[in-house]
């Protein structure tokens, strides 16, 4: 169970975050949905642990984040971000079995190799397991890193798996693969935690859909409650049309297109 | 990695022999065995002993030392600096201990001290290592937030505290004399000449503790090439890795230049040609840069030696002059 209680976040003058209060049960995926600037990147810095709210906490599975430390926290929380810089050139099997280092000491053990396979093979990276990662593509990176973090987490099924808008940069097959891998973990029993741009991804695959805007928390509830035309156009500011999809009964958002005349 | 080490040795034993006075590596292997009191009875000459044990052992463990305290400790920088052309100087060890030193040569007769005595030659040496440890602790504070280094931060306050550093450096040496620029400029070059069994005593704790424990955080470092968000989220405790390297490295280097000068290069090139022989894996890096360090600057000793004996070269020179290509090199295979 994750537990966000009143946080508030502040940088230099600016509210970036207030009064945030939700929680995310055993086995659900969040969705986070807002503009751009709404709060949902810094959120995920409070969860992650990179950012200090001002006031307000977050408690993992009873316990408060700032009372773990740091070797227990990373075995049951792992955060795939947006870009990564990498300079030193590792290969790929290498940088996956980074993912392990909270699990080992000094030498990996079989078992560690076994879950670096197993998260490779899922991520579809196994191919590239000898090959330097700085000559792979984004989107390859990027599955690499996903491979990693599920390594981290793979063994604990009360983990904390936060996906900071982690398909951008991956074709449609991937973008898919991983929001189904992500529903396959949820299921399984962890929590997920995951910021997308696509709303109609948010209502494929999300259990709960929490909406910002201006760092405040506007709508919360499964996304049948709050994808309706309203909702989606006081947070994002565009004109849709909702309907239901009759084979998954989830909703599905119909964009109107805009139009700007250049006289 | 066991190449390497083999590949040291078998130099180390023919330095020992190689100088304006030729010793032959026979000879060398028996007097060690000798001074072991393993080897044979065979008699060598008193002449040979002397410059073996006297002049040229120091000498070589002088540059064993600082050669592996450079190279692992350049491999450590550029592990947390996520970059491998970060070497230690920038974070101000090396402007530190050449203002501190040339300071104390500027300022040799308000000292009472001449530099050519014992007391001169630990002022010199103390200072520099003082000198070393000032600049990198300013530079450390500079970048640090609630005890927390920023790593930018640091690398932007190590250009500055060296920037000003350089300058004052270069305003004292304009208004020294003769004689104390030749000290200063042989300082700054560099040299192992100053090796004596005295000196490397004093010495050897400050390089051979960091030398010993740098190896550790060979799992660190590998984990802050993933960022240092991702290093902390696998338990990695960013804050404490970043403290310990830059207080490991100031000691080893700064006690490195305190008895041989400015001995350039060897940090930058060495891990970065160990990554070519291996791969990035710190585990590998690490202990692989304190022997290829060692083993470069032993070599380099040796040319600074022979090539034009009986005078030496100073050491710097031909760290620099053989670096230089090297490092070209490597930087145009790589595009």
């Amino acid at each position: 169970m994750l537990r966000v209680e009143k946080i508030n976040y502040e940088v230099n003058g600016r509210k970036l975050l207030k009064d945030i209060t939700f929680q995310v049960r055993k086995g659900e995926i969040l969705a986070i949905l807002g503009a751009n600037g709404a709060g949902k990147s810094t959120l995920m810095g409070v969860l992650c642990g990179e950012k200090k709210p001002d006031s307000g906490a977050v408690h993992l599975n009873g316990k408060a984040l700032l009372e773990y430390d740091p070797a227990t926290l990373s075995k049951c929380r792992a955060l795939l971000s947006q870009q990564q810089q990498m300079t030193l050139s590792f290969n790929v099997e290498e940088i996956v079995l980074m993912g392990r280092y909270p699990h080992y000491k000094n030498t990996p053990k079989e078992h560690d190799y076994k879950v670096v396979a197993e998260t490779m093979e899922l991520c579809g990276v196994s191919a590239f397991a000898e090959r330097d990662f700085l000559s792979l593509s984004g989107g390859e990176q990027q599955r690499v890193h996903l491979a990693r973090i599920l390594a981290q987490i793979w063994d604990n099924p009360d983990s904390l798996l936060l996906l900071d808008e982690p398909i951008s940069a991956l074709d449609l097959h991937y973008q898919q693969k991983v929001l189904a891998i992500a529903r396959a973990l949820a299921r399984k029993g962890f929590m997920v935690v995951l910021i997308v741009h696509d709303v109609n991804f948010a209502a494929m695959y999300a259990d709960r859909i929490l909406m910002l805007k201006n760092g405040r928390k506007l709508f919360h509830g499964t996304p049948v409650e709050v994808l309706a035309q309203k909702e989606i156009y006081t947070i994002f500011s565009v004109e849709s049309n909702v309907i239901m999809n009759p084979r998954t009964l989830k909703p599905y958002v119909q964009l109107e297109e805009m139009n700007i005349d250049l006289e | 990695m066991l190449t390497l080490g083999l590949v040291l040795v078998i130099t180390s034993i023919v330095a020992l022999g190689m100088g304006a006075y030729h010793i032959p590596s026979g000879d060398i292997l028996t007097m060690l065995l000798q001074k072991l009191h393993l080897g044979s009875a065979r008699s060598v000459a008193d002449m040979q002993e002397d410059v073996l044990f006297e002049i040229r052992m120091p000498r070589l463990l002088l540059g064993l030392l600082v050669g592996a305290a450079l190279g692992i400790s350049g491999a450590a920088i550029q592990g947390i600096f996520r970059n491998p052309l970060a070497e230690p100087g920038l974070i101000g060890i090396s402007s530190g201990a050449s203002l501190f030193a040339v300071l104390i040569i500027a300022f040799e007769t308000f000292l009472f001290t001449s530099l050519s005595t014992w007391m001169g030659y630990y002022l010199l040496a103390f200072g520099a290592f003082v000198g070393a440890g000032l600049t990198a602790f300013l530079v450390y504070r500079i970048a640090s937030k609630n005890g927390r280094p920023n790593v930018t931060t640091m690398l932007l306050a190590g250009i500055a505290i060296n920037a000003f550093a350089g300058a004052l450096t270069g305003l004292m040496t304009y208004l020294s004399t003769e004689q104390q620029l030749r000290t200063i400029t042989f300082w700054m070059l560099g040299s192992l000449g100053g090796a004596t069994w005295d000196n490397l005593t004093a010495l050897a704790p400050f390089i051979l503790i960091p030398v010993l424990i740098l190896p550790f955080f060979g799992k660190s470092l590998n984990a802050f090439a993933l960022g240092e968000l991702q290093a902390d989220l696998l338990g990695m405790r960013t804050d404490r890795v970043k403290r310990w390297v830059v207080i490991l490295s100031t000691l080893a280097v700064g006690a490195s230049v305190a008895v041989s000068g400015i001995i350039g290069f060897v940090g930058l090139i060495v891990p970065h040609t160990v990554r070519l022989m291996g791969g990035a894996d710190h585990r590998f890096v690490l202990p692989g840069s304190l022997l290829l360090g060692a083993l470069v600057l032993t070599l380099a000793d040796v040319i600074a030696r022979v090539v034009v004996a009986p005078i030496e070269l100073p050491i710097g020179v031909i760290t620099a002059l053989l670096g230089t290509p090297v490092f070209l090199y490597i930087l145009i295979k790589d595009k």
